[in-house]
């Protein structure tokens, strides 16, 4: 059924197709609309699930870790501060391997407080363990949860679902909202391989020494070590099961097929133009333009951040003259860290003339800064037709010094 | 009235392997050992970082034959509440949740979790072993810790400020049960974490815990001092039900009989309290004394003539 509703209730919808057992909710701007929403869903009776209001974001993210090491399916939804306050959370979810589906409603954090919208909250938890999605629209919001919640039982990895705060959070569009039936047998209910449970006693996220050790029985257990190590191969290989929850999703619902990167007149682009979430459908109309010109330039999304698909990326840009990373986050420092991620990316492909594409990185809309489309034209034609000058410095757009 | 246990009629199965991995003497063994007796078999215990986490051994061994959660510093009491959404949604009746912290992971950094369950009313038994210190990370103060007890960091002069009175937090929280308890009268808290499970909501247990190197004597007498905590008056064992607070057990027999222990023989025993001048101690006398008056004017003198 084709809706026109705002990008936060797109997820909400997700969370309930997706039949969410445990929501666990603290408000913050610009995610609140989206907890609100279940809550509003549960106390109707449209949703069974128990919806925990709770005191931080820090038990947000408990209670999803005790319900999901108990067995139940588990969301919560945050932004900014809230995301940065569950930190060590983060780690400790992806560490004890659940399986949760948090949506992550992009804004700037402080200090100082802003409430609008950038990307620093999510980038700054890269390295948390977490599988992170983008969505560009609502209709990749909605997609997007119902997806995260097969692919994070799958693998056992928690997953962000990332979207930006206000424009697309607040913003309303249309988009369809998947057959109930069809969900329901696209994600069938969550039986954890072991939940905590009296009949079967286990001690979860137990002090575990630097080396490995011997059990009662003398069968070698993982050290720190080797659980971190799985984590890590695990989140690489989690690549394939992408892809095969996108292709499973698509076969049923006809949507999807990028699930790594999403590519914009690309095919024959000696430029590339590199943006997340609602940024990348900007670019999209400045690169229409710029064709109009005759400059050959298109655009990549990052659709997936971690784990990075550092093949997927490099196959699309290896061949280009020129990738120009349009960032709302900054590694402070030294640059944006998906720039960063793509030049390490690029490092083995070079080209017959012992060539790699140059990368440039664009810092802009920092806590809501206003996006100009002339700004991100003048931006990008100015990377395709100069030479590129200190290109590992970040420039910046829109600044007013 | 309900019946109190005695070493008879207390359950024989153990719950917690002998040889575990806490110190020598260590009173927080004996509360788990009897506090996992009264709980039974059908429990989920929620364990943050402490003493009890070192107790419950090192992957892949455990200590314990219950299924347990150890999870972040401060997220104890949400978690219990985590739990309970998942045996909810799973349909899983009858099984107790249970948060087992220490003093720090209570009354610190605890408390907003805590307050937080309690204020929603989850259904859980929240148990704080209390002693007095940050042990597991070498002995520092925490909000727990006595005035005038040294630690680890505060050396020279001991710790400045009084002790928190959790239990009170919890009581002014209105859960329906709160009860402090020793761990040198395991029957007493077996049976008050007995009684604390018959209620719905949020149950409050409060254990002090002597603890042999942090509070400076010898492994062989942490009943002893857990003993003189109580029969000095320092410590009183009570229960809060629905508001309605009591003394209990040695505490309720200390006030029939109206004769504390004097509060020189529990600060003398123990190398923490070095530093305390006697008119310190005469202070801190004279402070049990006005608390206990006031506990006897509630009762009948037993020395003096009842009339008829
Ligand atoms: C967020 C966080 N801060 C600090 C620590 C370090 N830490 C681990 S155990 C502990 C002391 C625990 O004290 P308490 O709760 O009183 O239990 P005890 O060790 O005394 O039994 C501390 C400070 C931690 N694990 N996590
Ligand atoms: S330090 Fe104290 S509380 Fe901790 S295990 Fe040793 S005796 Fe027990």
């Amino acid at each position: 059924m084709q809706i026109i509703e705002s990008g936060n209730v797109a997820a909400a919808l997700g969370v309930k197709l997706s039949r969410a057992q445990v929501i666990a909710a603290y408000p913050i701007t610009p995610q609140t609309p989206l907890t609100e929403k279940l809550s509003e869903i549960i106390e109707a009776g449209d949703m069974t699930a128990e919806y925990i209001p709770v005191e931080s974001e820090h038990s947000a993210l408990a209670i999803c870790i005790a319900a999901s090491s108990a067995g139940a399916r588990s969301f919560t939804a945050t932004s900014a501060n809230g995301l940065l306050y569950m930190h060590e959370q983060l780690h400790w979810a992806s560490g004890a391997r659940l399986p949760i589906v948090m949506c992550v409603v992009n804004r700037g954090v402080g200090a100082p407080w802003t409430v609008w919208n950038d990307h620093q909250d999510s980038m700054s938890q890269r390295d948390t363990g977490w599988i992170q999605i983008y969505a560009n629209d609502h209709q990749q919001i909605i997609d997007s949860v119902i997806k995260a919640f097969a692919l994070a039982e799958e693998v056992m990895i928690p997953v962000m679902v990332c979207y930006d705060g206000y424009l697309l959070s607040h913003t309303y569009m249309p988009f369809d909202i998947p057959e109930a039936t069809l969900t329901d047998s696209f994600l069938p209910p969550y039986r954890p391989a072991y939940c905590l449970d009296p009949d079967e006693p286990a001690n979860l996220n137990t002090v575990t020494l630097s080396d490995v050790r011997t059990d009662i029985n003398g069968v070698k257990a993982h050290g720190y070590m080797e659980i971190r190590h799985l984590l890590q191969q695990d989140m690489l290989a989690s690549m394939d099961a992408i892809e095969r929850v996108d292709s499973r999703f698509k076969n049923i619902f006809g949507r999807g097929g990028s699930p790594f990167i999403e590519s914009y007149r690309s095919d024959d682009a000696r430029f590339i133009a590199v943006g997340i979430g609602s940024l990348s459908y900007h670019l999209r109309d400045v690169v229409d333009d710029l064709r109009d010109e005759g400059i050959s330039v298109g655009v990549m999304s990052m659709q997936l951040y971690r784990p990075f698909p550092y093949q997927a990326v490099a196959k699309a840009l290896k061949d280009c003259q020129g990738v120009i990373v349009f960032e709302k986050a900054l590694s402070y420092g030294y640059q944006g860290p998906v720039c960063s991620d793509i030049k390490s990316a690029l490092y083995h492909y070079v080209g017959p003339e012992g060539s790699r594409p140059f990368v440039l990185n664009y810092i802009l809309g920092l806590g809501g800064r206003e996006i100009l489309t002339k700004d991100l034209y003048e931006g990008l034609k100015l990377s395709c037709t100069t030479k590129p000058s200190s290109p590992d410095k970040p420039r910046w757009i829109g600044l007013k010094l | 009235m309900h019946t109190k246990t005695n070493i008879l009629s207390l359950p024989e199965e153990e719950l917690v392997y002998p040889g575990n991995r806490a110190c020598a003497g260590c009173a927080l063994g004996i509360a788990y050992r009897i506090g996992l007796k009264a709980l039974g078999k059908n429990t989920i215990i929620v364990v943050p970082p402490s003493c009890l986490t070192v107790l419950q051994g090192l992957y892949p061994i455990a200590a314990t034959k219950l299924p347990c959660l150890n999870v972040t510093f401060a997220s104890t009491a949400a978690a219990a509440t985590g739990l309970l959404g998942a045996l909810k949604a799973r349909n899983r009746k009858g099984i107790n949740v249970v948060g087992w912290a220490g003093d720090g992971g209570t009354s610190d950094i605890g408390l907003q979790s805590l307050s937080g369950a309690c204020e929603r009313g989850d259904n859980f038994l929240f148990v704080c072993y209390d002693n007095e210190g940050y042990m597991n990370t070498g002995v520092q103060r925490s909000g727990t810790t006595p005035i005038g007890a040294l630690t680890a960091n505060t050396p020279i002069k001991g710790k400045l400020q009084r002790k928190k009175d959790v239990p009170a937090i919890m009581s002014a929280h209105r859960i329906p049960y709160v009860a402090t308890c020793s761990a040198a009268y395991p029957l007493d808290l077996y049976d008050k974490i007995k009684k604390a499970l018959t209620y719905e909501g949020v149950k409050y247990i409060h254990i002090h815990t002597p603890c042999p190197p942090g509070w400076g004597f010898e492994p062989r007498y942490a009943v002893k001092i857990g003993k003189l905590a109580v029969e000095t008056g320092l410590y009183e064992l009570y229960e809060v039900e629905n508001s309605n607070v009591r003394l209990t057990g040695a505490s309720e027999k200390l006030m029939e009989k109206r004769r504390l222990l004097p509060a020189r023989d529990y600060f003398r025993a123990q190398g923490r309290f070095a530093i305390l001048t006697d008119s310190q101690i005469e202070q801190q006398q004279q402070e049990v004394n006005a608390r206990w008056e006031a506990y006897f004017n509630t009762t009948e003198d037993p020395d003096e003539d009842t009339p008829d």
